[in-house]
Order: C-alpha cells, then structure tokens, then sequence
C-alpha cells in the first residue's frame, strides 16, 4: 500500500518536474524580460511543488532515498509524468498553450487532491493550488493576447492547440493505480474531471477566437512510463550532474 | 486559535524580529508571517516555520539565519518547515505592510481588488512612490513568484506589486 502510495506521489510530482524543467530551459531565452520571468517563477513555483511531493515520497519510503534519487537517479520508465508535458519549446505559442492546457488540468486536479484523506498530500495541494491559480490566469491570458492578437500569433496559436490537443485525452484517462488510489479516497479520479476541463478550456479559446480541435486520435503512454522521442534528452541534461558527480550537493 | 498571530515566546521575539527576510531586507521574517511558532523547550527552541511560496528559495537561508540568531543568544534551536495551514498575505503585519511600501513594493490588495488589478480591469495599485493610483499592470510575475510588476503612468516609475495570496 505504502509503496503504491510512493508511486502515485512519483506520478504527480513527475508532472510537474518535467513541465518546470522545460520552462526552467527558457531562462534566459524567453521573447521578452516579462514573459522570460514569468516562465521561470512558474517554473520555480512547479519545482517547490516537487520538493515537498518527493520529500515525502522519500520519507515514506523510509530507506536510503531522498528527494535528489527520486528527481536524478530514475530511469526513463519510471517517469510517469504526461507526454504533454514533456513536449519541446517549439516557440513562444507551443510554450503557452502546453503550459494552458495543463495548468487547466493542474487547477481541477489540485482542487480534488485539497481532499485526500492523507493530510500530507492534502496540505501540498492546498498550498500548490494558491501558487497554479496564478499559472492559469497567465497561461489563459496569453492563449488570448495570441489567438485574438494578429494573423501570425492567431495562426501559431491555433496550430499549437491543434497539434497539442492530442495528448489531452491522457490527463483523463486513470490508470489501475489512480483507480486504486482514488478508491482509497487518497487520491483523485482524473476521469471525472475532463468535463470542468473541457468547459473552462472552451471558454478561453472561444475568447481567442481558436476552433476547439476536432480530433479523434489520442496519444497516451507517458503514465505507463512510456515516453516520446523527447524525454531522454530531458533526462540526460536533467540527471548529468547527479550521474557524474554521485551524490554531489550545491 | 486565530491562525494570523503565531505562537512565539515573550523572550524569543526580539531575537527572530531581528532576522531579516533574505529576498526582502527591510522586512523580517516575524513581520512577513513566516514564523509560526517559536517555544522554549527542554531541548532547546523549536521554531516552525512556513514558506511564502512553495518554491521560495529563501526558505534554507531563513532556517540558517535563525539559528545563527538564537545560538547567538544562547539558544540551540531546531527549524521545523509546515505546509499546514498554507501561508497567506494576510499574515503580512501592519509594520510589515507599512515596511514594504516604503522600500517600494506596494503591499497585497483584497482578493476581489487583487484579481481586478491583475486582470487589468481596475487602476487600483497604489505607486509607492507618488501614490497614485494610475498604474498599469507590465507582468503577472515580478522580480519573483510572489511579486507582479506594475508601472506608475503619472511618475513613471516601474515597481512590484506584492500579490495577494489567500
Ligand atoms: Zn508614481
């Protein structure tokens, strides 16, 4: 049980691990100062979230492991972060509209882990919830200024929606841990929340004048711990110090 | 239990209002909320502390800072870092409020007031520096995760907003 427990806390800070190391690469490249601060605050917020899920996952687990082995020292097939969130920094609109359609899910989840009958993991979401409210309102923000800006950022806009919008569906659908774990009222049935999501998604694009996708064809894997091409370059760079110099500290 | 007032120990006020917040100088971390508790023990003091936000990289320098201060004074001590309940701008002190603005970062609005200003719907954020109210909203984050950026239209000074979080 408490094992399981360890591997469901993995699977959420995971999410939000790989988001806020693909943001912390912006820093220092983002289109303006502004944004450049503000993608690397949200990614700093995400890694202060990850923190406490792996200080804890590291306590339950109760041997050797510490929040550096959880984040640095797995292999790629025990991530089980979304494929969503791992998708590369094709440019400034593929950026905000991965980060739009997570923080949507990111603000619907929390608000249900607020609930967990374990009070570690409820505390955690109730803090983090605080910090993603302000994610989504500059995220959604955004989707807008782009998508009912000028031809060019609508048309980059809306073929980030278009091309992202297949690793929706994954957010959804709950694996036989996140069943066993909603069951336990420890943690939260991710497949009653695409309702809310969609609803709050629409309205944002509707504002952005952006079609809502028609897509038929999901992506899924990430969860299973089945990634893209992608992730094993995130890990490389991510893991090179902990690799190199074991158990190094800064 | 009035959660705004942390529990600190007649003795060991002083000596924790005296610690600055690293990221914040004018401020300390007493004024800033971040002290929950602070009692005298048998095995010496234990403080409990709380972040701002959840990534605030202060937080390590605070833990050190403090127990710098107490052993100082005499005291071994032990920092204990809680989730629960989840720090709010509302804990900020009057004297802390009043420390923020006059170095320059107008203090967190009420959360219906907040989310108008961050929106930009309302010209509410008062500039530290001339007062006025006709400011404009530059960036949802500031100089960090827990400030926004505005600039003042009438003296044209850009300065952070301290968000309100609730
Ligand atoms: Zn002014």
């Amino acid at each position: 049980m408490s094992n399981h427990l360890v591997q469901y806390i993995c699977g959420i800070a995971d999410n939000s691990l790989i988001l806020g190391q693909r943001l912390g690469e912006l820093c220092g490249h983002g289109p303006s100062l502004e944004t450049d601060i503000a993608l690397t605050n949200i990614s700093l917020d995400l890694f202060g979230q990850v923190r406490s899920y792996f200080q804890y996952a590291a306590e339950l687990q109760g041997d050797q492991s510490s929040e550096d082995t959880f984040a640095f020292l797995r292999k790629e097939r025990e991530y089980r972060n979304v494929l969503l969130v791992e998708q590369p920094n094709t440019d400034f609109a593929y950026i905000i509209g991965r980060q739009f359609l997570f923080d949507v899910y990111h603000q619907l989840f929390l608000e249900k882990l607020q609930s967990s009958s374990d009070q570690t993991l409820a505390a955690i979401a109730k803090k983090s919830l605080k910090e993603v409210t302000y994610h989504v309102r500059f995220s959604s923000d955004w989707v807008i200024r782009l998508g009912d800006g000028t031809e060019e950022s609508h048309n980059r806009m809306s073929a980030a929606i278009e091309d992202l919008w297949i690793f929706t569906e994954e957010l959804f659908s709950c694996t036989e841990l996140e069943k066993e774990m909603s069951n336990s009222a420890l943690g939260v049935d991710v497949s009653l929340l695409r309702e809310a999501y969609l609803n709050r998604v629409h309205a944002v694009l509707n504002e952005a004048t952006i079609a809502i996708p028609d897509v038929k064809y999901f992506q899924k894997g990430g969860k299973q711990g089945i990634h893209s091409e992608h992730m094993g370059y995130i890990l490389t760079e991510m893991q090179y110090m902990q690799r190199t110099f074991p158990n190094m500290t800064w | 239990m009035n959660l705004a007032f942390p529990t600190i120990d007649t003795e060991l006020y002083a000596i924790l209002n005296a610690v600055s917040d690293p990221e914040i100088p004018v401020l300390s971390i007493v004024q800033m909320g971040v002290v929950r508790a602070a009692r005298i023990g048998d095995h010496g003091v234990e403080v409990t502390i709380t972040p701002t936000y959840s990534g605030c990289p202060a937080m390590d320098v605070i833990g050190d800072d403090i127990r710098k201060a107490l052993k100082d004074e005499g005291y071994q001590s032990t920092v204990k870092l809680v989730l629960s309940p989840a720090w709010t701008t509302d804990w900020i002190t009057s004297e802390g409020r009043a420390a923020l603005e006059k170095y320059g970062i107008a203090a967190p609005l009420s959360p219906d007031a907040d989310k108008e200003a961050l929106l930009g719907n309302r010209r509410i954020v008062k500039c530290p520096q001339c007062k006025s109210t006709n400011t404009k909203l530059i960036s949802q984050f500031g100089s960090t995760a827990c400030k926004a950026l505005f600039q003042c239209e009438d003296c044209l000074e850009p300065f952070d907003y301290f968000k309100c979080l609730k």
